[in-house]
C-alpha cells in the first residue's frame, strides 16, 4: 500500500517537449513509473524517448487512459493546462512549475471546487511512491522503501530528510511535496489523513515553513485524527518579519505565521518538533521505538 | 514588489477610487509650482518611502501657507527617514507627494488581499482607521470584518453592502453607502487586474462634505504576474532596493541580506532556510539568505561568492547544497573555479549530500583550495561556526 501514487499509476506529462518536461518524463520513465503520454498542442505524432506526444489532454486520456498528470507547462500557460487536465476527466493533476501568478491560482483552485480532482502543487517537487512510481523531480536514488510518510511545503529539504531516513535504515512510504506557494491545491490537512489511513506507513515527517497557517490547522486535525506518531521540522525562526523568503508563501506578516507559533501549536497538539533540522530522521527513530 | 503612495493613488484614480488632487515632486521649484496650481485651504507634503510611520518619523507636513512648501520639500528631499519599518539605517528620501488638504470626518480602514485558508480575494475592514491594522486585530478583534469574494463571480453588490453595513455606516453617514460599495467593487477590479498582492487604503476617510477619500495608499504586485503588466514594471524604484538583492536577481539568485556574520548558499529556499536556522542553532547568525536555485553553475556559484563577500559583514561562507538533479561533482567544479575569479578572504566549509556526492568531496580535497568539507549538515554548521567564532 502506499498513498495517492502507485506501481499502476498512468501518467501524462504536459509540457513534454520543452526541456524541463522531456529530461524529467525520461527520468520518470526509468524510475518504472508509467509514463504513458505526453502532451504538447500541435505536436501531435512525435515520441518522446517511445512516449507518444498528443495535442490535448482529452485525446490523451482517449487513447492510453492516463489517470495523472505531471505538468512543465511554463507559468503563464498553467493555470490553463491545470484546468485542461481536469476537463478531461484526469483524476490527480501535479503540478511543478514555479511562479504561477497568485490570482490565477485563486481561479483555478475555485474552478476545481466540487470537482472529482486533486491537484498537487503548484511549485512542487511532486510525489513519488518509492519503488512504485516517482511523478516529479526528486533524484530517485536518495529514496529508500520503508515505513515513513514525508510532506512537505519544500523542495531540497524535503530531500535532506529522506536522506536521513534512509541513512538510517527507515525508509519512506510515500512522499508528498504540497508546493511552496500561497495558494495551493493539497495541503498537510488533506494529506494526513491518507498516510493515518495506509497500513504501511508508521509514521509521518511534516516539514513546514513560515507563512500562512496550514501547520496550524495540520495541528487541530492531527490532535483530533492521527494516532500515529508525527514528527515536525518548521524552517524560517532564523527569518526576518515581513521577507520572502524564496518561496511566494515564505512570508511572515504582521507576526503571524512565524516558526515558533507553529511550533508551539504543533507541540501542544502531540507533534514531536525537530529544532535541528540535522535530526529529523532521529527523532523519526526515537518516536518508533527503534 | 512594492510602489509608492502616489503610484498606489495613480492607479487608484485610473479604477475610479477617489484620491486627493496631488502631484509627485522631485525639487522644492517643483513644490512651488505645484502649490500655485493646485490653490487649495491645505497643503500635505509627505516623504514618498517604501515604508510606513512616516509621520510620526517627520516625513509628512502639513501648512496652510503655500510660501511654506518649498522649504519643507527642501529639507525632506535627500533626509534620511528612520520609522519602525526601515531598520535603524533608515531610508533615504529621493522623491514626495504633493496634494490636497481634506477635512477629516471620520477614519476607516480598508484592504484587499487573499485569504490564504480560504484561496479567495477578502476584504478586511475596521472602523478604527488611521491604526496599524495588526494592533486592532490583536487587541480589538471584533472590530475587524471580513469578507470574501468568491472569484467564479467575482465581486457583487451584497459583499460591499455587506461590509457597508457591519461597519455601521447607515448610523455614520449615510450617504457614503453607495460610493462605498462602488468603491468596493472598483478596488476588486484594481486588485484582480493588476495582479496585486495587497491593496490597502488607511486611512479612508469621510470627509466633512460627506464624500470618501482614499487619504493614504500602500499597492503591492505578485512579482509572479509582473510579467503581465508593462505600467507596473515602470513603477520599480530600485533606490528603495537592497543592491546587492538587485544584483542577485540579475543572476537569478534568491538573495536575502541579513544581519549576521556567516553567509550561506543554498540550493533551495525551504533548505536555505533550514541551513540558516542551523547556523544559529549551533550558535552564530546568517548573514544572508541566498537560494542558488535547481540549475546552479560556475556562473551562479561566482555571482554567489562575489554577493556575499561584498558584504563587510561575513566573516565566513557556508556552502549547502543538496545534490538531486544538480550533481555534486558539477558544483564542486564551480566552486574550484569561482574560486579562482574571486579571492576568497574568510574561511569556507563546503557541505555536499546527493548526486556524486564521493565524487564532488574528493575534488574539492584535492583542489588545494582553503576550505573545510563536510558530509553532515550539523557538522558542517559546526565548523563554521567554530571558524569563524560564535555571535556575540
Amino acid at each position: 500500500m502506499s498513498i495517492l501514487v502507485n506501481k499502476n499509476t498512468r501518467v501524462v506529462v504536459q509540457g513534454i517537449t520543452g526541456k524541463e518536461g522531456s529530461f524529467h518524463a525520461t527520468q520518470c520513465k526509468a524510475y518504472g513509473t508509467k509514463i504513458v503520454a505526453g502532451v504538447t498542442p500541435g505536436k501531435a505524432g512525435q515520441e518522446v524517448e517511445g512516449i507518444p506526444v498528443f495535442n490535448t489532454v482529452a485525446d490523451a486520456v482517449k487513447k492510453t487512459d492516463c489517470d495523472t498528470s505531471l505538468i512543465f507547462v511554463p507559468p503563464p500557460f498553467c493555470a490553463d493546462a491545470i484546468l485542461e487536465a481536469s476537463d478531461a476527466g484526469v483524476k490527480l493533476v501535479i503540478c511543478i512549475t514555479e511562479g504561477i501568478p497568485v490570482n490565477d491560482m485563486v481561479r483555478v483552485k475555485r474552478a476545481l471546487r466540487g470537482r472529482d480532482v486533486r491537484l498537487i502543487g503548484p511549485n512542487c517537487p511532486g510525489v513519488i511512491t518509492v519503488d512504485e512510481a516517482k511523478i516529479g523531480i526528486m533524484p530517485g536514488f536518495i529514496h529508500k522503501k520503508g515505513i515513513v510518510g514525508v510532506v512537505s511545503r519544500s523542495g531540497t529539504l524535503t530531500y535532506e530528510a529522506v536522506h536521513q531516513l534512509s541513512t538510517l535504515g527507515l525508509g519512506e512510504t510515500t512522499c508528498v511535496g504540497i508546493g511552496g506557494d500561497p495558494v495551493n491545491g493539497t495541503g498537510f490537512v488533506d494529506v494526513l489523513p491518507l498516510f493515518e489511513k495506509d497500513p504501511e506507513t508508521q509514521a509521518v515527517v511534516m516539514i513546514g515553513e513560515i507563512g500562512g497557517d496550514a501547520e496550524e490547522k495540520a495541528a487541530e486535525f492531527i490532535k483530533k485524527n492521527v494516532k500515529k506518531p508525527v514528527i515536525s521540522f518548521i524552517a524560517g525562526i532564523t527569518a526576518p518579519p515581513g521577507r520572502r523568503m524564496g518561496h511566494a508563501g515564505a512570508i511572515i506578516s504582521g507576526g503571524k505565521g512565524t516558526a515558533a507559533e507553529k511550533m508551539k501549536t504543533l507541540e501542544a497538539a502531540g507533534v514531536k518538533v525537530v529544532k535541528n533540522p540535522a535530526e529529523i530522521g532521529a527523532a523519526v527513530k526515537q518516536a518508533l521505538g527503534r | 514588489m512594492n510602489v509608492h503612495e502616489f503610484q498606489a493613488k495613480s492607479l487608484f484614480a485610473q479604477f475610479g477610487v477617489p484620491v486627493p488632487r496631488g502631484k509627485e515632486i522631485t525639487s522644492p521649484e517643483a513644490a512651488t509650482a505645484w502649490a500655485n496650481e493646485l490653490n487649495t485651504p491645505v497643503f500635505v507634503v509627505k516623504a514618498q518611502i517604501h515604508a510606513g510611520g512616516r509621520g510620526k518619523a517627520g516625513g509628512v507636513k502639513i501648512t496652510k501657507d503655500k510660501g511654506a512648501v518649498a522649504g519643507f520639500a527642501k529639507e525632506l528631499i535627500g533626509k534620511t527617514l528612520v520609522t519602525h519599518q526601515t531598520g535603524p539605517k533608515g531610508r533615504q528620501v529621493h522623491r514626495l507627494l504633493m496634494e490636497e488638504g481634506a477635512n477629516i470626518a471620520k477614519e476607516l480602514y480598508l484592504s484587499i488581499l487573499v485569504d490564504r485558508d480560504t484561496g479567495w480575494p477578502t476584504f478586511i475592514a475596521s472602523t478604527e482607521g488611521g491604526m496599524e491594522i495588526e494592533e486592532v486585530a490583536a487587541h480589538t478583534p471584533e472590530k475587524i470584518i471580513k469578507e470574501a469574494i468568491d472569484p467564479a463571480v467575482g465581486f457583487q453588490s451584497h459583499n460591499g453592502r455587506n461590509v457597508a453595513f457591519a461597519l455601521g455606516l447607515q448610523n455614520i453617514e449615510p450617504a457614503v453607502i453607495n460610493p462605498f460599495v462602488k468603491m468596493l467593487e472598483n478596488l476588486y477590479r484594481l486588485f484582480m487586474e493588476k495582479h496585486a498582492a495587497l491593496v490597502e487604503i488607511n486611512p479612508l476617510i469621510i470627509t466633512k462634505e460627506k464624500t470618501l477619500v482614499a487619504l493614504d495608499g500602500k499597492v503591492s504586485f505578485d512579482d509572479n504576474g509582473l510579467f503581465k503588466h508593462e505600467d507596473v514594471q515602470k513603477m520599480r524604484d530600485l533606490n528603495e532596493e537592497e543592491p546587492l538583492e538587485i544584483e542577485a536577481a540579475a543572476n537569478n539568485l534568491n538573495y536575502v541580506k541579513l544581519d549576521g556574520n556567516i553567509g550561506c548558499m543554498v540550493n533551495g529556499a525551504g533548505l536555505a532556510m533550514a541551513t540558516m536556522d542551523v547556523i544559529k542553532l549551533a550558535g552564530s547568525e546568517p548573514a544572508n539568505f541566498l537560494d542558488v536555485g535547481g540549475g546552479a553553475t560556475k556562473e551562479t556559484v561566482a555571482a554567489g561568492f562575489r554577493i556575499l563577500l561584498s558584504d563587510p559583514n561575513v566573516k565566513g561562507i557556508f556552502i549547502n547544497i543538496f545534490g538531486g538533479i544538480v550533481r555534486c561533482e558539477r558544483i564542486a567544479h564551480g566552486v574550484i573555479e569561482a574560486a579562482k575569479e574571486v579571492k576568497i578572504t574568510v574561511p569556507l566549509v563546503v557541505r555536499l549530500q546527493g548526486t556524486n556526492a564521493d565524487e564532488g568531496r574528493k575534488l574539492l580535497a584535492e583542489s588545494g583550495l582553503k576550505l573545510e568539507v563536510a558530509n553532515d549538515l550539523w557538522e558542517a554548521a559546526q565548523k563554521i561556526v567554530k571558524l569563524t567564532g560564535k555571535a556575540a
